[in-house]
């Protein structure tokens, strides 16, 4: 049996609402499928489950708060024999009962406790204690079957099972204005986290964008509209492989060290139309084509601003770029998202003077491509070659 | 289709990416990327919807004729 916990799916988060379930015990389950969808404040997330296995018990209700690393469910991993419910639960109640009646009374019980209901006290075994409170079963009200009218595991069960059989109304969803109230105060407390323990050093360089710009044009003719890319799924791939050589840019700092991620996700720094910014993971982006990443980014957009979101796209990115090239502005220095050690901004892909290597001045199409980078991890000189890396991968688009 | 019921059409395609814009107070002859707030994935799903809902082909090329909301439903007229 593994336990399965509600994952941490981000620097910010402490707790989530559970809102229903997506599986049922019993039922089998393969890595990287949702299991049930919990509300943060970022949105309604869907949690995976990162194993093989069959669903054993569910110890979380619809509606109920649960901490980070909270048991919601027990799974039979794959390769385990289940262990039957059913005949654990004679054996312990068999063997607390058997302390509770060699106990001569009334000796104060260090193993069992008392639940004294209308002056009768009743004796109730830790596990069947330790059920009813997972399974929000009110002890007052359950009948004891064991000795002396103790309550026994096998009672809790049967009245958690009663509990579940009745019909239960749905849990909404955040509605909107609470969410963004969520999501602003979620914002604050990440952004303050970051600038009180990380240092930041930033570094920005202008690129001629020319070649990126006609390759793309010429990629995009006798594409139909909706297989079209944007420019910014080019800035997206160059970035995941300029990191390749810089794996100190890329991965978690945690409890004082660095951790490098063998692969790039990048966090794509999402505005939501009401407000507020959200930058979940695009996987994977070095390995995969422009078509493809531009038909994840789409999706991704459409999902985040739905508030409809994966755990493993909250938890995942490895580094976050924000382009804020619509907006109009020349460059944008980020606030890195711990744990993170580095953020990537661009501004505005537009014409601007630039000198050529023979000395003559043109409007060449050009843009500012910023990091922020965490100085516990890499120092500027580190910085600065990854920007000239990226440099590089955005005058040879053909190769990216 | 005359143009209001075009008119009607583009502002309907438009409120599904953004849904706060009030068909009533866009000023037609102005940029209508600095009317609302548009970033190049929502133009773009914008004009993939009315290619969808008018079967009109957006070459690139031709964004720059499409600033305002006269001269959007002028291209579309042209073509539908």
């Amino acid at each position: 049996m593994r336990d399965y916990t509600l994952p941490s799916l981000g620097a910010d988060m402490d707790q989530g609402r559970l809102i229903e379930w997506l599986v049922q015990p019993g039922d089998p389950v393969h890595k990287g499928q949702a299991l049930a969808v919990v509300d943060t404040s970022k949105a309604a997330i869907e949690v995976e489950i990162w194993f093989d296995g069959v669903v054993g018990e569910l110890r979380a209700a619809p509606g109920q708060m649960i901490p980070v690393g909270a048991v919601m469910a027990t799974i039979v991993a794959s390769g385990e024999a289940p262990e039957p419910v059913a005949a654990a639960a004679p054996h312990s109640v068999g063997q607390a009962e058997t302390e509770l009646t060699e106990r001569p009374t009334p000796r104060p019980m260090a193993s069992a406790s008392h639940l004294e209901v209308g002056g009768v006290r009743r004796r109730v075994s830790p596990a069947a204690r330790k059920l009813a409170e997972e399974r929000g079963v009110d002890l007052a009200a359950v009948s004891g079957t064991g000795p002396l009218g103790a309550v026994t595991l096998s009672d809790v069960e049967q009245a958690a099972a009663e509990l579940a059989a009745r019909p239960t109304p749905p849990v909404e969803a955040v509605g909107p204005a609470e969410r963004q109230a969520l999501v602003r105060q979620a914002i604050a407390t990440a952004m303050s986290r970051s600038k009180r323990e990380i240092p930041h050093y930033y570094l920005s360089q202008t690129i001629p964008m020319a070649r990126a710009v006609d390759w793309l044009t010429a990629q995009n003719t006798g594409r139909s509209i909706s297989e079209r890319v944007l420019i910014a799924v080019v800035q997206l791939k160059a970035v995941a492989r300029a990191l390749a050589d810089f794996p100190q840019l890329n991965g978690f700092f945690i409890d004082g060290a660095f951790q490098p991620a063998p692969t790039v996700h990048i966090g794509v720094a999402i505005s939501l139309r009401q407000g507020g910014l959200v930058a979940p993971a695009l996987h994977d982006v070095a390995a995969k084509d422009m078509p493809q990443l531009m038909r994840e980014l789409s999706d991704l957009v459409a999902r985040t601003r739905a508030a409809s979101l994966r755990g493993s796209e909250l938890a995942d990115p490895t580094i976050t770029v924000t382009n804020l090239g619509d907006q109009g502005v020349e460059a944008a220095f980020g606030i890195i998202s711990p744990p993170q050690v580095a953020l990537v901004g661009f501004g505005r892909i537009a014409p601007r003077p630039w000198v050529s290597e023979d000395g003559t001045v043109a409007a060449v199409p050009t843009v500012t491509a910023s990091l922020a980078a965490d100085h516990r991890v890499t120092d500027g000189h580190t910085g600065a070659m990854f920007l000239t890396a990226l440099y590089d991968c955005l005058q040879r688009p053909e190769d990216l | 289709m005359n143009d209001t019921e075009l008119r009607a059409a583009v502002i309907a395609e438009l409120r599904t990416i953004a849904p706060e814009v009030d068909g009533d107070e866009l000023r037609d002859d102005r940029p209508l990327r600095r009317q609302v707030d548009l970033d190049s994935l929502d133009w773009l799903n914008f004009l993939v919807g009315l290619h969808q809902r008018l079967a009109v082909e957006i070459p690139e090329a031709d964004y720059p004729q499409l600033a305002t909301l006269d001269d959007l439903i002028g291209y579309l007229r042209a073509r539908l």
